[in-house]
């Protein structure tokens, strides 16, 4: 049967499939050299047959979606997320894969004889199989590169919009650029977690640097600035340039009570006066 | 059943949320303060919610009607130490609990009771402590 | 072997308590940031409350899912109540039955990523929600 023929021969020939194999990616891939060591390249090929070889006795059509194929779903996973991280291409990252045909079809033309049935089944089986494996693996490539673009996107936004401390229980967050609902999350999340962290009871959200106002912006302010007075600590609008004003009025959006103020240093001048006088009852 | 404990701590009544409240014992809480209110001429309630890992539309109407009972009974309330995490939530729901005070803490909490009921403030402005 | 789906009954206030817990347990399974297992959690809370309360009783039927490699937690309350006559009603913000039915529909449909309510007068509600990692 064709799948027992498939287990003999990637039983029989490990060894000499993973050299050949090595040898392989070692001339496709020159520029490997330095980022992997060949000591990774050869537990990666050998692992990868051992359980090739485990998991072809149920290989059909090409399908690897069984729960048969799941340990070597994970292992090409495992293998394409660090393959990011060095820096490699997803072409690069597919090659391991498509690079152990050479070696296969060689070990099956010497089992298969002169047998062209079997010869030509298997290497079909082969081929499908292997084609999947590698779209897998490009597949996974393309999902950790996103990944890793997302957090990288993340620290970043995290970074442009520091929490500054003004003064005790006093934060500042200048924002800067366009206000949209994912900066806003990330704003809110990081923004709330500070003030549970200093303990502060003001924040001020200067909005000088965001170039419009619209609606849509004006929202993403107003849930900032309800999620923090939910929390207990009071806002102050700073940065309000008429124009702001005009259309925060026009929109007919509610800002609940909240001071706003032109600039940042009227703004600190009022919630120092805050914190003053909590001081003093 | 179980209750949720009122402590009295001089004229303020203290509710520590701790639990995971069925809508049965919201609703008695929401009784027992009234009655405990109006017995022991209580001029404020602190509800520490701190401990909440989530706050749903049930849980923060009863909260606002608590505030809004204890008013007409002659106090004033401050829910206290909400969860970032349940802020974002609660105005993603669309919640945003107008005329309910809050504060970061029970200090800041008790400070913004005792500002409240001296006629500082106005309890029905959005007030933060 | 890891649970991939499951059921929980919603007929009685206490089954409401245990499927917020299982949510969070759930979400916590999946690794989801604090504030995304909150929300669903809330949305829980809503959803099955409302199968409870207005659907005379249902079922959250639960799922581990995924799509693109991206995994996710798919949540369906299914009651055998009297339905919903004015979807469109329903689903505006602010509205009410009369017994609370408007803000926990729309509001549960922010809290996640998708949201699929179906409903027939006298053949019951159900509502699925889908939230990704």
């Amino acid at each position: 049967m064709a799948h027992v023929f498939m287990s003999n021969v990637l039983k029989k020939n490990t060894n000499e499939l993973q050299s050949a194999w090595a040898k392989e990616l070692a001339t496709a891939m020159p520029t490997g050299k330095g980022r992997i060591s060949a000591r990774e390249v050869e537990q990666q090929t050998t692992e990868f047959l051992n359980l090739l070889s485990a998991a072809i006795g149920h290989a059909r059509n090409g399908d690897i979606s069984g729960t048969e194929f799941k340990p070597i779903r994970e292992f090409l996973e495992g293998l394409s997320r660090s393959r990011v991280q060095q820096g490699f291409t997803s072409d690069e990252t597919a090659t391991f894969i498509f690079s152990v045909k050479k070696p296969l079809f060689q070990a099956i033309r010497v089992e298969a004889g002169k047998n062209a049935d079997v010869l030509a089944d298997e290497i079909w089986l082969v081929t499908q199989l292997l084609d999947s494996l590698g779209l897998h693996t490009i597949k996974t490539y393309q999902k950790a590169r996103e990944e890793i673009i997302n957090r990288q996107q993340r620290e970043m936004l995290e970074l442009s919009t520091p929490v500054v401390k003004l003064w005790d229980g006093i934060l500042a967050l200048p924002m800067i650029g366009t206000l949209d609902s994912a900066r806003t999350q990330v704003v809110m999340e990081s923004l709330l977690q500070r003030v549970v962290e200093t303990g502060s009871q003001i924040v001020i959200l200067d909005i000088t640097g965001v170039p419009t106002v619209d609606t849509l912006v004006a929202q993403h302010l107003l849930k900032t600035v309800t999620a923090l007075r939910l929390m207990g600590a009071d806002c102050i609008i700073s940065g309000v340039r008429p124009q702001i004003a005009q259309t925060i009025v026009h929109l007919g959006v509610d800002l609940q009570g909240v001071t706003t103020k032109a600039n940042l240093a009227d703004a600190l001048k009022l919630a120092l006066k805050r914190t003053g006088s909590t001081l003093q009852a | 059943m179980e209750r949720i404990p009122i402590l009295r701590m001089g004229e303020f009544l203290l509710v520590t949320i701790q639990v995971d409240m069925q809508d049965q014992l919201a609703l008695k809480l929401q009784d027992d303060l009234s009655n405990t209110i109006l017995k022991r001429t209580t001029r404020g309630v602190l509800i520490d919610i701190s401990a909440l890992e989530m706050v749903d539309s049930f849980i923060g109407r009863m909260v606002s009607d608590i505030s809004g009972i204890a008013k007409i009974l002659g106090a004033e309330t401050v829910l206290v130490g909400m969860q970032p995490a349940v802020a974002i939530t609660l105005v993603e729901l669309g919640l945003s609990l107008p005329g309910v005070a809050t504060a970061l803490d029970m200090e800041r909490g008790m400070a913004l009771l005792r500002r409240m009921i001296d006629g500082a403030l106005e309890a029905h402005d959005t007030v933060v402590g | 072997m890891t649970q991939l789906s499951g059921e929980a009954p919603l007929r009685s206030e206490h089954d409401v308590v245990l499927a917020r817990q299982l949510v969070r347990r759930l979400t916590l399974e999946l690794g989801f940031s604090l504030v995304d297992q909150t929300k669903m959690v809330t949305a829980t809370s809503e959803l099955a409350r409302n199968a409870y309360t207005y659907g005379r009783g249902g079922t959250l039927h639960w799922e581990f899912v995924e799509r693109e490699m991206r995994r996710g937690l798919k949540l369906l309350f299914a009651d055998e109540g009297p339905g919903i006559p004015n979807m469109d009603l329903a689903m505006t913000d602010g509205w009410t039955s009369g017994h609370g039915l408007g803000m926990g529909l729309t509001g549960s449909k922010r809290l996640v990523n998708e949201f699929e309510i179906d409903s027939k007068v006298g053949g019951g509600t159900r509502v699925t929600i889908v939230r990704w990692k």
